[in-house]
């Protein structure tokens, strides 16, 4: 076992049940957020969650805290002004060597003692690729409770942290609480929250924090980083304009037809779960709770019957038109425009009349 | 070389129907599958099995049924299976589960000697948290791998392996010493048939039952809804948006005024959009 763990004493009953917080969580106070800055560049998730993480502070009257983890003072002390600026009254950096690439031994140990050191009542984190590999240790090293994947964070009536995910089976949300733990943990994937606005030249606190590990104590190597050859921005995730398909197309053939319009409209392209099964689209294009979740300015969504899985991925588009031959798919309840037509037709159509717009106006120019 | 494979039953999500009437999960008659992302790390435990000549053991804590998942997984070709099951561990949250599969490792450990690698797959698709697998290395005090894409290179002398992994922005590539856990991306591999003598010798085979007391668990407060730091507190069906959504009229309506239709609603109600298409298309 990891010598950084510090097993919390089990309450005496059923976990859930009891609402006393024991004595030695009473001091656990804040709420902070883990900033993913690899590569020299902080990762928007960070920002997100700290948008959210000072509205949680605010409701607690507590303190927010980033916390900043890296090999390069100079990337840790630019990742620190930013999260001033986006809300953070102080900022934890760790500034080691060991912590130049993501490791996950290395950044359990330096969280955990950061944890068992300072003791916050919520801890969040991105749902990346790193913050779940990192999340699920610190959890279980520090035997507190972790909820995956939240789409909405609040705190009730008692104080505790009430983070609400999708639950299996299509059309229910869960609220989870954990309360007789500290930290409480909980994962957000990006773009489920908003992007805060930033007030530049806001400042905080920094509190510095050593970690005393040599790079032999760490067993695992980084032995090369091979980075995308897409930059992470052109992505789905962060399109203004996304057109999707799902299994109402029917062929995929004819998922031809979302490419084709969103071609026309410079946007992204992608569908929903099904397609990726049966090979119509590459995994990286699902949007959804198990794919991306998307913030468009426009989302047209051509026979997807809007599952739960589904919509939390595309609430937060500023405008969603839906398109499906069943007058009552769940997706008119969220979407705010509605066509009961064959996608079929009209998205061929739509390709067609959106170019003869959109030449009209290049002639104009 | 000793492998294990840590897999769940789930019911199969593409048959779940939601009760039009009470929004709530219509789960009689679904039928169970094994979660479709552990067949990935199933298909190369087994082939880094048949390169060293070593053993497979399958593991699933689950009810008594999850034997079916068990005994599918010894006609794809694993060696031995474990089921453990018992109504302690009924309500078991990440914390909870990786406590018991944890327990499990060990006995099977000791049982039928020590695994160099415990593959576990990306994510459930009914748990869908990807944390049991970081939960159970970090219990074990394993080396975790996630996300892994291919095992380059694997040195049983040297205890040694090297990965891909799928990291934030690119591949890490990452040597550390085995033992390890290792939780594998999807679509890396393709599941095999297996032989008919697999499919003969599982319809024979024992699968192995153990309760929490076997799996040498004495702190039962650790276990199940008890050992769950995470409560429940409420489920409920998503509300609509207050206002539905505005239906554009469609009958009798030719696809292209249709279409001519939509696409004034859309630029009424985003002027932003319209805006940003103009540029878009001036910049062509
Ligand atoms: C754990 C879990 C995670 C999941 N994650 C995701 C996820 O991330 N993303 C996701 O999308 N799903 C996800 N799902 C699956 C989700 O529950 C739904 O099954 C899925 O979204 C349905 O896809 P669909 O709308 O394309 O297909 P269907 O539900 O089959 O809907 C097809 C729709 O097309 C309409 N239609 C038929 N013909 C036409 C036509 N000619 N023109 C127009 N409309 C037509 C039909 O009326 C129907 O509404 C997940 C499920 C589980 C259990
Ligand atoms: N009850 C279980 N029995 C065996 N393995 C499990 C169980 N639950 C989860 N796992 C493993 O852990 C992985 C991640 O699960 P999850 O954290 O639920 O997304 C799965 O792909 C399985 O390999």
């Amino acid at each position: 076992m990891s010598e950084a763990a510090k097993p919390a004493p089990a309450p005496a009953s059923r976990a859930g049940a009891k609402k006393e917080l024991p004595e030695h969580f009473k001091a656990y106070k804040h709420v902070w957020v883990v900033v993913e800055s690899e590569h020299g560049e902080v990762h928007p998730v960070s920002f997100e969650l700290l948008g959210e993480g000072r509205l949680l502070a605010n409701k607690r009257g507590v303190e927010l805290a980033a916390v900043v983890l890296g090999g390069d003072a100079k990337a840790i002390a630019s990742a620190a002004r930013e999260c001033f600026e986006y809300g953070a009254d102080l900022v934890y950096t760790v500034t080691d060597p060991v912590l130049a690439h993501y490791r996950n031994e290395a950044y359990t140990r330096a969280m955990t003692d950061l944890v068992n050191t300072y003791k916050p009542e919520i801890l969040l984190l991105g749902a990346t690729t790193l913050g779940r590999d990192l999340a699920g240790s610190v959890a279980t090293t520090l035997r507190t409770g972790l909820t995956a994947d939240c789409t909405e964070l609040a705190i009730d009536d008692e104080g505790s942290l009430a983070a609400t995910r999708p639950t299996f089976g299509g059309s229910l949300l869960c609220t989870i609480l954990t309360l007789n733990y500290r930290p409480q943990m909980a994962t957000v994937r990006p773009r489920v929250l908003q992007m805060p606005s930033r007030q530049t030249g806001r400042t905080g606190r920094i509190v510095e924090h050593a970690l005393g590990l040599a790079e032999d104590d760490v067993v695992t190597k980084v032995v090369q980083f091979i980075a995308d050859r897409d930059s992470n921005k052109a992505q789905l995730s962060y399109a203004d304009i996304v057109v999707a398909g799902g299994l109402g197309l029917q062929s995929a053939e004819n998922f031809q037809l979302v490419k084709s319009l969103a071609e026309v409209l410079g946007a992204e392209y992608g569908g929903s779960r099904p397609l990726v099964q049966k090979g119509w689209m590459t995994s990286d294009r699902q949007i959804g709770q198990t794919g991306k979740t998307i913030r468009p300015k426009l989302y047209i969504a051509a026979g997807i019957s809007g599952a739960i899985q589904h919509r939390v991925g595309v609430e937060g588009a500023d405008l969603i038109v839906a398109i499906n031959t069943d007058p009552n798919a769940p997706i008119f309840d969220f979407a705010h425009l509605g066509i009961v037509a064959d996608a079929i037709r009209l998205l061929p159509a739509l390709t067609e009349a959106f170019r003869k717009h959109l030449s009209v106006n290049r002639l104009a120019c | 070389m000793h492998i294990v494979v840590c897999m769940k039953q789930v019911p199969d999500s593409a048959q779940i129907r939601v009760h039009p009437v009470t929004n709530t999960i219509m789960r009689q008659g679904v039928p169970t599958i094994i979660n479709p992302y552990d067949l990935f790390a199933l298909e190369e435990a087994m082939r880094w099995r048949d390169k060293f000549k070593g053993a497979l053991t399958v593991l699933t804590m689950g009810p008594p049924m999850a034997e079916d998942s068990l005994r599918k997984a010894l006609t794809f070709g694993a060696d031995r299976a474990v089921l453990l099951t018992d109504r302690f561990f009924a309500g078991s949250d990440t914390l909870a589960t990786s406590f018991a599969l944890a327990s499990a490792l060990e006995k099977i450990s000791t049982e039928f000697g020590a695994p160099a690698m415990i593959f576990t797959g990306k994510q459930t698709i009914d748990g869908d948290t990807a944390q049991v697998g970081p939960g159970i290395a970090k219990r074990l005090g394993l080396n975790q791998l996630t996300y892994v894409s291919r095992i380059v290179e694997l040195d049983q002398a040297a205890d040694k392996i090297v990965v891909e992994r799928r990291a934030e922005g690119g591949v890490q590539i990452l040597s550390t010493r085995l033992p390890v856990l290792i939780t594998m991306l999807e679509g890396v591999n393709e599941i095999r048939r297996g032989t008919l003598d697999d499919a003969l010798r599982a319809a024979r085979a024992k699968i192995i039952t153990w309760n929490a007391a076997d799996a040498g668990i004495t702190d039962l407060t650790l276990c199940g809804l008890r050992g769950s730091p995470t409560i429940v507190k409420k489920v409920f069906a998503p509300s609509p948006r207050a206002e539905k959504a505005h239906k554009i009229p469609t009958a009798d309506v030719p696809v292209e005024l249709l279409a001519e239709n939509v696409i004034s609603e859309i630029f009424k109600r985003q002027p932003a959009v319209e805006g940003d298409l103009m540029k878009f298309s001036a910049g062509q």
